[in-house]
């Protein structure tokens, strides 16, 4: 998907990928947003995604929104624009639609966590390739092999909005994008009693 | 004619033979000013002039009476003004309205909802008063779907029906107006909310009567659900008059060729959203128009004058429109989010247009290219994409400097920007000696020239001393009351002034409303205006529409003592939900004169004083 290529491409930018943590993944911490893509890139890759015939700036433009800090209270009726216009801006319905399906994901043996957007995938077999191809790089073993005893070597885990941890896949898809908070892929011994993952 | 100053008694002036000579010199003088009055009003029929009636209406009784019998336009631009039993008891052949509701500011959620301004009251008595009326505008008037039916209802030869800015109805009115007025010329919706209860949106488009309509004008862009589009095609099919349709965004460019196909005599076109309908769903269509055959319709389309739309817009489409480019005058591309890049090559086509609205995505860049080419523009609105107090500017001093320079003709500006000089706003003043309406709006609060770091002051200023055909005016950026002397003083002829987050003290407002004794109209939020400001201005209010003042200084005492020395000026204060009712200061003041007193319908969280 589109957005997700541009995303892959500013993983060089991702300052916070590169910071070494020592707490336990998914500890909570303030939400520094790390720059993901410098503003003058937007014209590149405006220009990139000239050949796909639906453009994406809102999705850039959501990806740009999310290095600001919290909004500042915005006043009532400032500037002096009606609502009417307002609503209409594509890249502002888009933004407004986007808020809020980026997750950290964390992988137990990895030094730093990854963020994703959740909707840009249709299901789970696509968000499992995604993880995979992420997490590729640490060199723990995949996350779909199994091993000698028949258990996936790894779990795909979510905590969930009342905070359980979940294995990921029980629930119909549109359910697991409204209550998955964060997610963690643990070590297959520590996800005993989970389940065994579809 | 000439007529006696005292008009009507003795009736020997008037010797052109209109009078049909009964009864001569001994007629009682009652009768003789009847012949008086026919006459008369055989001439003022050709009075149309709102001003010009009100001033022949002042002459003496019989011109009033003849006046009030031959005007055919009411005009209202405060409902709150008169009531509506004095209006209809007055004119009685009324066969147009417009009427005026809520003030500007409600645009930008300053006022609640429910303050006022419905159209119930207005459309029970015309429909009593008034069964030929065939013509209403309404703006900013809150108007329900039982309104419309009642209208439908009420009016056998309704021809003209125009919504601007109005609430509180939905497709059903639609519907009703569509079936029940057989004689509908015009259908005009324009920045309307039309919100149906979820799942109750009627296919209002099919209800227009099966045979050739005399529909002149529809357009519906604002009407956020879809419509029946098969239906629509087939209306206009048969509507050989139609010449000015604007359709919503969920026609696509496929749907809006086929319209185009059935209406080339149109005039004026709103596309929608001039994207593919294939891009929406691309596995259920083959692919979309392409953009040739786009263009071809537009080539077919000769007398296109007036385009819009470009809601969802594809730029690769934009070169469809090349073949209408040079006969256009006007051209609305603010909800098109497109770059200077996408916007040059159709530009550089419009050699004639007059009014052109667009987004400031384009850059100076695209404004550039605008003053590059269009040497006759009357009118240019510069919206932001990003409306926030703290984003990006995409426009600049350097975009306006261009505009100033190549269209020399600029009569109305409205231009969004994050910061501006006083230099720029100079340089404009002085090329564009035609400027009636300037507004500029910085959206950074309180920010000063950026390039000085003074204050905005010497660029209105500029602006109020050179443009001396100014009527219209909105300020913004650091200004201190030198700017508001500048206006008193040089704005003579402004009507209309927004300020917003401007001044230092009372006498800013003190040298407007000493100075500028043409103004009728003034909104004023959060700058530091007191009582004493306020009451500086008694001696004018009564010859304004209104004022606006919010987040200002003001105090009930202060407001109390405008409404006690003013009697026929209603002073109405706003409180927001969670203020407290007791608090001294006022932070929403809304004042107008008025013939109808204290009106009857005001909410509980808006008090009279």
């Amino acid at each position: 998907m589109e957005g997700g290529g541009s995303y892959e491409s500013g993983d060089l930018d991702n300052l916070k990928a590169t910071e070494l943590r020592l707490g336990l993944p998914g500890t909570d911490e303030p939400e520094k947003l790390p720059s993901m893509l410098p503003r003058s890139s937007k014209r590149a890759i405006l220009e990139a995604n000239e050949s796909q015939s639906k453009r994406n700036p809102s999705e850039i433009k959501s990806l740009e929104e999310d290095q600001k800090p919290a909004a500042k209270a915005q006043i009532v009726g400032w500037p002096p624009i009606r609502s009417y216009r307002k609503n209409s801006y594509q890249a502002m319905k888009m933004e407004a639609e986007t808020t809020g399906m980026y997750v950290k994901v964390s992988m137990d043996g990895a030094p730093y966590l990854r963020k994703i957007d959740l909707k840009v995938y249709e299901g789970y077999k696509e968000l499992r390739e995604a993880l995979e191809d992420m997490f590729k790089c640490f060199s723990l073993g995949e996350i779909s092999r199994m091993d000698e005893s028949n258990v996936h070597e790894y779990a795909i885990t979510y905590e969930d909005k009342d905070g359980d941890w979940m294995l990921v896949g029980d629930v119909p898809w549109e359910m697991f994008l409204s209550s998955c908070k964060r997610m963690r892929i643990m070590k297959g011994s520590e996800a005993k009693g989970l389940g065994s993952i579809p | 004619m000439a007529e006696d100053e005292d008009g009507g008694r003795g009736g020997a002036g008037c010797g052109d033979g209109a009078g049909d000579g009964d009864g001569g010199a001994d007629a009682p003088p009652p009768f003789s000013d009847r012949v008086l009055e026919n006459v008369l009003e055989n001439v003022l029929q050709f009075l149309s002039s709102p001003r010009d009636r009100n001033a022949a209406s002042l002459v003496c009784r019989s011109w009033y009476r003849a006046e009030a019998q031959t005007r055919r336009e009411l005009f209202i631009g405060n409902c709150y003004a008169v009531s509506p039993r004095r209006a209809t008891e007055r004119f009685r052949r009324i066969r147009a309205v417009v009427l005026k509701g809520k003030p500007r500011f409600a645009d930008f959620n300053l006022v609640p909802n429910n303050w006022g301004a419905h159209f119930h009251p207005w459309v029970s008595a015309m429909a009593a008063a008034y069964p030929w009326l065939e013509k209403l505008c309404l703006k900013r008037i809150s108007v329900a779907d039982s309104d419309l039916f009642l209208l439908a209802h009420s009016f056998p030869n309704f021809k003209e029906l125009s919504l601007i800015c109005c609430e509180g109805f939905g497709t059903a009115g639609l519907a009703a107006i569509a079936e029940k007025c057989r004689h509908l010329r015009v259908l005009d919706l324009i920045e309307d909310y039309v919100e149906d209860e979820e799942d109750e949106t009627m296919d209002w488009i099919s209800r227009f009567p099966e045979t050739t309509t005399s529909l002149e004008s529809l357009g519906f862009d604002c009407v956020g659900s879809a419509v029946n589009f098969e239906a629509l095609e087939a209306l206009v099919a048969r509507s050989p008059a139609l010449w000015r349709l604007r359709v919503n965004h969920h026609v696509s460019v496929e749907q809006l060729r086929r319209l185009m196909a059935r209406a080339p005599q149109l005039t004026h076109l709103g596309t929608g959203s001039f994207g593919s309908a294939a891009a929406a769903a691309p596995l259920l269509q083959g692919g979309g128009s392409s953009v040739v055959d786009l263009a071809w319709t537009f080539a077919a389309s000769k007398s296109l004058v007036c385009l819009s739309g470009f809601r969802d817009v594809e730029p690769h489409y934009l070169p469809a429109i090349y073949p209408v480019c040079d006969n256009l005058t006007s051209l609305n591309f603010s909800f098109a989010e497109i770059a200077a890049e996408e916007l040059k090559p159709v530009i550089r086509r419009c050699h004639n247009l007059q009014n052109f609205l667009v987004l400031d995505t384009v850059g100076d860049e695209g404004l550039q290219a605008v003053a590059a080419t269009c040497k006759d523009l009357r009118e240019l609105k510069v919206f932001p994409l990003d409306a926030r107090e703290d984003s990006e500017g995409s426009v600049s001093d350097v975009g306006l400097i261009a505009i100033s320079e190549g269209c020399r003709k600029l009569r109305s500006i409205l231009y969004f920007c994050q910061q501006m000089t006083n230099s720029a706003v100079i340089t404009m003043s002085q090329n564009c000696q035609d400027l009636m309406v300037f507004r500029l709006c910085i959206m950074g609060l309180h920010r000063p020239d950026h390039r000085t770091g003074e204050p905005m002051d010497e660029g209105f200023g500029a602006i109020v001393r050179n443009c001396k055909k100014l009527r219209r005016l909105a300020v913004s950026g650091l200004l201190t009351d030198k700017a508001f002397a500048y206006i008193g003083e040089y704005g003579k002829l402004v009507r209309t002034l927004s300020v917003a987050f401007a001044g230092n003290s009372d006498l800013g407002l003190r040298y407007v409303l000493e100075g500028c004794n043409k103004l009728q109209k003034l909104e004023i939020r959060d700058s530091p205006f007191g009582d004493s400001a306020l009451l500086s201005g008694l001696h004018h209010y009564y010859n304004m529409r209104f004022v606006w003042m919010s987040s200002c200084k003001l105090s009930s005492r202060g407001c109390k003592e405008v409404a006690q020395m003013l009697p026929r000026l209603v002073v109405e204060v706003i409180r927001d939900r969670d203020e407290d009712h007791d608090n001294e200061a006022v932070s929403k003041l809304y004042m107008y004169r008025s013939l109808a007193g204290s009106r009857n319908d005001a909410p509980s969280f808006v008090e009279i004083l």
